[in-house]
């Protein structure tokens, strides 16, 4: 079986912080009233950037008006690469301390995570064509967000594939950590190979090479698409919750 | 005794966590290291002048326009463009028959696939066109051109600081400030 608790059960007296967070309960209890006012706040950023970026700010000087498929591409691959990130935490999470709130996030995480990484292939196509000339090349960047697209449809497939979800739980975790690899290689194949993809305009270091009020729609749409992602990724753990849940007084009601 | 029994267990799988991480990361590591030359997407000229590819074998040559070289002919019925492709180190001649892509100009980064000929010009069978990681309003590109700290024909613009401010919606002028400096 797994172990599932009642979201309602009241929380141990005073556990340790770690495990206050591994209760699927508590999570509920505090997560559930969060999660409107982060898609609330997610879309107003998300209304205000694409507004801005679609209708107000500036054509690229070369690219023209195709510039604008960025304010959804740039998103995409940031949630993309951030979701396989959260996957992998996850994945240690589940495999050393056997945190039941990570298999859930494990669960959930993946079909949004792969969503995005689809949009973003698809959209880099979509804007490689007029730019480059081409749908696709095989340069690594594009090479390495393919393979990442895959590793998403692996966990997703692995987590569902057995009977006994433990089993697919630990498979999909040991997944997720070798995977990982693939993030950096993503993040700075275009610095450490010659790719048709350009490097970042975003450097830590250097002062951003896109004129600010094209960057600052950017921002507010990949802000916006995070806290819409993380309400996304919310809801769906909180009504996994509540099915296990729901399952489980079934199955207390067919056999007492 | 059995808290401490449990604790060990997950420090145990903690560190095999952190050792099969850690022997990933350098398989991974010394894999593309040991592949690094096949996944680069194209070669440069000066690396085709160095390592001459076999004349029949197809590979990928990237570089930037040269400034001036570009030009067309007509050979028989089919019209030819004719132009120099460099790293700042070697420049390969590149001839090619079919549409170049939008972006194509003097000063573009482009990779083109094809193979050498005898006569040690290039010949494409396609040309895409590589832009770089600046974006930036068509009134920021004029002024800059204006202000002649930058002619779009001889390469990337310039540093990002001196112009990623000039039309910032505060600014009460649409148009820009040229020469800011």
């Amino acid at each position: 079986m797994t172990d599932i608790r009642d979201p309602v059960a009241p929380v141990n007296k005073s556990p340790s912080l770690f495990h206050r967070f591994a209760n699927p309960g508590a999570f509920y209890r505090v997560a559930r009233p969060c999660l409107s006012y982060f898609a609330g706040l997610g879309l107003t950023l998300l209304a205000v950037g694409l507004c801005d970026g679609l209708f107000f700010s500036p054509a690229d000087w070369q690219q023209g008006e195709s510039v604008r498929i960025m304010y959804l591409h740039v998103p995409m691959a940031w949630l993309g690469s951030a979701c396989y990130a959260a996957l992998a935490v996850c994945g240690v999470l589940s495999l050393v301390w056997r945190h039941p709130l990570a298999d859930i996030a494990a669960l959930e995480i993946g079909p949004v995570g792969a969503c995005a990484t689809a949009l973003c292939l698809i959209t880099g196509s979509l804007w490689g064509k007029p730019t480059w000339g081409t749908w696709w090349v095989w340069d690594a960047r594009l090479t390495s967000m393919l393979i990442l697209f895959f590793l998403y449809l692996g966990h997703i497939t692995l987590m569902r594939a057995f009977d006994d979800p433990n089993r697919g739980q630990k498979a999909a975790a040991i997944l997720a950590l070798i995977g990982a690899v693939d993030l950096p290689i993503i993040k700075f194949s275009v610095k450490w190979w010659n790719t048709l993809h350009q490097p970042a305009s975003l450097t830590l270091t250097n002062v951003p090479t896109i004129s600010m009020n094209i960057l600052l729609p950017l921002l507010l749409c990949t802000l916006g698409f995070t806290l819409c992602a993380i309400a996304l990724i919310g809801t769906r753990m909180c009504a996994c919750i509540n099915e296990r849940r729901f399952q489980r007084l079934l199955n207390q009601e067919i056999a007492p | 005794m059995v808290k401490s029994s449990a604790l060990s267990r997950k420090t145990k799988r903690l560190w095999i966590v952190i050792v099969c991480a850690v022997c990933l990361a350098a398989a991974a590591f010394l894999m593309l290291r040991a592949f690094s030359s096949s996944i680069m997407f194209f070669m440069a000229p000066s690396q085709v002048r160095e390592h001459p590819p076999a004349l029949s074998r197809q590979f990928r040559l990237g570089g930037m326009v040269v400034a001036g070289s570009f030009h067309k002919k007509t050979v028989g019925q089919h019209p030819l463009a004719l132009f120099d492709v460099t790293d700042g180190q070697a420049a390969i001649t590149v001839h090619y028959s079919g549409i170049l892509p939008d972006l194509f100009r003097e000063g573009q980064s482009v990779v083109a696939l094809g193979h050498m000929d005898k006569d040690g010009t290039f010949a494409a069978e396609t040309v895409l066109a590589k832009h770089d990681e600046t974006y930036m309003p068509k009134e920021v590109a004029e002024a800059l051109k204006k202000s002649g700290k930058w002619d779009p024909r001889f390469g990337p613009p310039p540093d990002a600081a001196s112009w990623n401010k000039m039309t910032e919606p505060a600014g009460s002028s649409p148009t820009p400030k040229a020469g800011g400096s």
